[in-house]
This record gives C-alpha cells, sequence and structure tokens, in this order.
C-alpha cells in the first residue's frame, strides 16, 4: 500500500498580505492545494491521499473536496500539528486508524504548495522507498550557498557540486518511521522538522531522488505570480 | 492537476509548458507511454514546413502516435491501468465526411497539440482499449491505421479484383501497406519498388521485390499504391501511370511539401483514377486493432518496423529521439518516462 501524505498545515505567514494560507489560494482557477490533490490521486501507485490541515482552515478543505472532488473516497483529512513532522505524525495516526497499514506501507509526504510535483517524481519516489526505505527529492544546487551562524558574516561557503535543494516528496516505509519517530526526544521533535532529517541523524541511509526546478514551493506572493504565468495567466500589475 | 507538455516552439528547440487539467469532467485522463515519431513530426521539428504555417502553429506538442495507460476515468469505462491507444483525430461536426476529411476536424501534432506531455484528458471517444498487442507495437498502431484506412478505402473502390499489384516505396509506410495487401488478398502477385536493396529484403512476403531502375514492364500492374512522398514521389507516379494497366487506381499515400508534376496525358488515355488517402478514422483504429490482436503472424511481421527503442527521461532524450529517427531504417519507438 502507498499512501501520499499532504502537508498542508501551514497559516501561510510567509505569504505576505494574504490571510488565507498559500495552499488555498488559487492558480488557473483552482485552489493549489487540490491541483495537488489530483496529481497524486491520479497517480498509479498512489492508493490513498491524506491531507493534514490546520484546524483553523478543516472545514475550508472539506469544502474545497466538495466542489472540486465530489463523491471521492480515496482522500482523507487529519490534523496539521506544530510542524512538518507532527503532520506527518498526525497523517501517519489517521492511515493507522483507518486502512490495514503494515510497516511496508509506504507514504509518500508532499508538501500542498508544491503542485507542479510530476508523475515521474512521484513514482520515482516510490521505486526508491520500495527499494531504500527512504529517499528525499533533490535538486542540483545552482546558487552558490552561503552559510551565516549570527546572520551577519560569512561562517561558510560550502562547495557547490556537492549542494543540493531539497524539494518533497519524502517518501519512507512506515516501520523505518515508527522506529525513528518513537526513539526521538521531545526536545529533537521541535527543533527537527523535516523527516530526512530525523532519518539521517539516527544513521539511515536517505536516497536521493532527482526533483525539478519546476517542482517548486509557492511561498512568496512572487511565486504565485510565477505559477500563474507558468499556467498562462496574465499579469495584472496596474 | 497540473499538466506538463513538451513543445516545438522553433525548429530544434524544445521547451516545457503547463496547462491545468481537470480530473472532475467526463474526460479520461490517459499518460503516454509508448510514442512514435512521424516523418511529419521530424519535418516540423527540422522547421522543412512553411514558415507561415509554423509561425501559426508552432509552439506545438508533437507526435500523433501513441499508446497509454488509463489514469482516471470518472465515467468508470475504463480502470486506472487499462491500456488504450490515443486517437489524434479530434473529428469536426461535419459528418457528410469521414472524420479525417472534415475541414474542421483537428489533427494532433499539426493544428492541436500532439501526445509529448505528461498526460493527456480526452473524451473517451479519443480512445481505444487494447490487451494483447505485444510489446512495443501498441506504439504503431495509427501508423497502421493508416494503412488500412488507405487499403480498404481502395478495396471498396476497386472495380475488378487484381490479379497484380505495386508497391512504391521501401520505407515503413510501403511496408506496412504491403503487409496488408498480403493480409486482404493472401493471393494477390505482389510487387514491391524501392530504391535501397537492403531495406527491400525485409519484404520477403512479397512475390517481387525492384529496385526502381530495374522495372521496364509495362502496363503490368492492375493497380499501385505510392507511398514515396517527397519531391521523388513525381518520379514515382509517372512510372506508375507508365505501367499500370487501363482503369487502374493509383492510391496515393506520400506526402510531398511542393507540388510535383505529373503525366496527365497519359493519365487520361488510361482513363485512371487518383486516389488521396490520408490520416485514419476511428473505425480503422479499431480494424487495427482487432487484426493485431488476432493474427500473430501479422502482429509479428508489423513489430519489424520498430527499428529501435529509447527511453525518455528529459528533454535532452526529445531532441536524441529526433535526432535518431532521422536515420534509422523505419519506427522509433520513445518509451515515455518523463
Amino acid at each position: 500500500m502507498v499512501i501520499a501524505g499532504i502537508v498542508a498545515g501551514g497559516v501561510g505567514a510567509r505569504m505576505g498580505q494574504n490571510i488565507i494560507p498559500k495552499q488555498f489560494l488559487e492558480i488557473s482557477g483552482k485552489p493549489i492545494v487540490i491541483h495537488t490533490i489530483e496529481k497524486f490521486l491520479v497517480s498509479p501507485s498512489i492508493n490513498y491521499v491524506i491531507v493534514g490541515v490546520h484546524n483553523e482552515w478543516h472545514h475550508l478543505m472539506i469544502d474545497l473536496l466538495e466542489k472540486f472532488l465530489p463523491g471521492e473516497t480515496r482522500v482523507l483529512l487529519t490534523a496539521g500539528g506544530s510542524n512538518r513532522n507532527g503532520t506527518i505524525q498526525n497523517i501517519i495516526n489517521k492511515a493507522k486508524n483507518e486502512y490495514e497499514v503494515d510497516e511496508n506501507t509506504i507514504f509518500v509526504t508532499h508538501d500542498a504548495v508544491r503542485p507542479f510535483v510530476s508523475l515521474k517524481i512521484i513514482e520515482e519516489n516510490v521505486n526508491a522507498a520500495k527499494q531504500y526505505g527512504i529517499c528525499d527529492t533533490v535538486c542540483v544546487a545552482t546558487d552558490t550557498i552561503i552559510q551565516s551562524d549570527n546572520n551577519e558574516f560569512i561562517t561558510d561557503i560550502p562547495v557547490r557540486d556537492t549542494m543540493y535543494q531539497g524539494q518533497t516528496p519524502q517518501s519512507f516505509k512506515l516501520g523505518l518511521f515508527d522506529e525513528v519517530y518513537n526513539n526521538m526526544t521531545k526536545e529533537e521533535l521541535e527543533i527537527v522538522t523535516d523527516a530526512c532529517k530525523m532519518f539521517f541523524l539516527r544513521g539511515h541511509k536517505v536516497y536521493l531522488v532527482e526533483g525539478d526546478v519546476t517542482n517548486f514551493k509557492i511561498t512568496y506572493s512572487f511565486d504565485l505570480k510565477v505559477a500563474g504565468t507558468m499556467l498562462g495567466e496574465k499579469i495584472n500589475d496596474k | 492537476m497540473i499538466n506538463k507538455q513538451y513543445k516545438l516552439t522553433s525548429p530544434y528547440v524544445i521547451e516545457a509548458f503547463h496547462n491545468s487539467i481537470n480530473s472532475n469532467t467526463s474526460n479520461v485522463i490517459v499518460r503516454p507511454e509508448k510514442l512514435s515519431i512521424c516523418k511529419a513530426d521530424i519535418r516540423y521539428y527540422c522547421g522543412m514546413r512553411d514558415t507561415k504555417v509554423l509561425k501559426q502553429r508552432l509552439p506545438l506538442a508533437l507526435i500523433h502516435e501513441a499508446a497509454g495507460i488509463v489514469l482516471h476515468d470518472p465515467q468508470k469505462n475504463y480502470q486506472p491501468g487499462d491500456t488504450v491507444i490515443l486517437l489524434p483525430n479530434i473529428p469536426g461536426k461535419d459528418d457528410n465526411y469521414d472524420e479525417n476529411y472534415r475541414l474542421d476536424s483537428q489533427f494532433r501534432s499539426s493544428k492541436a497539440d500532439g501526445f509529448m506531455q505528461e498526460m493527456i484528458s480526452v473524451p473517451s471517444s479519443q480512445v481505444i482499449p487494447y490487451k494483447n498487442i505485444k510489446g512495443s507495437s501498441a506504439a504503431i498502431v495509427e501508423f497502421v491505421s493508416v494503412g488500412i484506412h488507405a487499403v480498404t478505402s481502395y478495396l471498396k473502390r476497386k472495380k475488378r479484383t487484381p490479379q497484380k499489384v505495386a508497391v512504391w516505396g521501401d520505407g515503413a509506410l510501403g511496408y506496412v501497406i504491403s503487409c496488408l495487401l498480403k493480409y486482404f488478398m493472401p493471393d494477390v502477385h505482389l510487387t514491391v519498388l524501392g530504391v535501397n536493396k537492403t531495406k527491400l529484403e525485409l519484404f520477403q512476403f512479397a512475390n517481387n521485390r525492384l529496385t526502381v531502375d530495374e522495372l521496364e514492364i509495362t502496363g503490368c500492374f492492375d493497380d499501385v499504391f505510392e507511398c514515396v512522398g517527397g519531391q521523388a514521389s513525381g518520379n514515382a507516379i509517372n512510372q506508375m501511370i507508365d505501367t499500370i494497366m487501363p482503369e487502374g487506381i493509383i492510391t496515393l499515400l506520400g506526402v510531398s511539401e511542393e507540388s510535383v508534376p505529373v503525366n496527365t496525358r497519359m493519365l487520361l488515355e488510361k482513363g485512371l483514377t487518383l486516389l488521396g488517402r490520408s490520416r485514419s478514422t476511428r473505425e480503422d483504429f479499431e480494424k487495427t486493432i482487432e487484426i493485431m490482436e488476432a493474427n500473430q503472424k501479422f502482429a509479428s511481421r508489423i513489430g519489424m518496423l520498430i527499428s529501435e527503442e529509447i527511453d525518455i527521461n528529459d528533454i535532452n532524450d526529445i531532441h536524441k529521439a529526433f535526432q535518431l529517427s532521422k536515420i534509422v531504417d523505419y519506427k522509433l519507438v520513445l518509451n515515455w518516462k518523463i
């Protein structure tokens, strides 16, 4: 069984003036989160989709599903957590309650705000998770990465050839997630918000799946305009 | 959801585009899996079309020969994973004519985007299911259906039972037409004429194989088929006019960008019929699938047309495929994984 976990727990803090979280904003006449859910629903290896949504926006999400995906029984909702891993934990708990999962069940976790994810990336995640247990989607870094520990001066400039930018999906077998997650201290869980970092810290090998520059995260207003433009929308900057 | 399309924006330039597909319509959503490049695609890719046409039609997703798997069908006629052939013709409304000849019809990779896309959303009338077509042959069903369309059109129009027929062209189209003529008329005497002796070796099922300069006899064929195309089709047609029996049918299939001169005096003297055939109808596709599924001998003969396969993982691979398709003897199949 393969379950897609769509992480839509964010509250849109980085989006600028928008009150509605970015995953609910529309591109090409449809909310971003719906674009993302649809892509996973049609992916041949995905059995179910569970969406983790902040409680405040739970009802809006229900409305959107009824409007855009009426009668779709393969999508479930659960509450978002306090951070990314918390939302993923809620998604996993929901799956354990609703479906007959086992340690080999694969979870393909993905940001709701990356609607340009391709079928190829999803399939390669599933295949890599089956073979290696855990995988992360990455893109070769094109900008030089600058590190600063004090936000004032450079402390390091890592060699770019070895640098990648993390995207999603991040995928793993349930058995491995349970083993690692239950082994983390409360303090660690507050700091480590990324599932793959959690696996890495506990000594697991994480396989790299090649992402795509178009699989970008819609974080800022600028990204929303870029996404709209990519879909042929005209920019109204008057 | 967001779909990725790979479009030719100018000769030799392919770029990724995106569009939005709605899963909540009556359309079937299909993922193309096996594609094949046609000569028409190569002409677009290399800019060998009129500049006005290129300006009008580009950006354009190329390729109109494809098989795929169903991802989603709201009407539940198909299950996810079902294998289907994608039909390239978007029929117009004027049903006085076959759907492939209607002036308001649109053809993919010509007036409408072709199948170089991550997914395609189409009415169920534009897909046909198949189950027992082996290997990559599903990719060339469209190509075979064009042959079916031409041969069955000819069979409906012929006045007499032909004893001897000939096919001009040792390429992929000549091969398909030759296979079909032997399928529909096993007893007919078939001559294949080409320019490449090595390519003619593949036509072992024909009764006679000749290079065009070896043909000297006149008035020896009842009906003939032109599968040459390009400027050379002029010479081929005139050679056909010289060698065909009176009141014979010359079925034309090759595409020529420029006008070619035709010996109309002899054409009239012999009372010949020129029958132009292009593309195919849904009925032709159904017939093709039926024959390829039921007749293994025919299917394996057709399978010989696949010269090479190439995996497509990114745009660079698409360029490699187009370059390769220019030099392979017959058909190149693209395993569409992008």
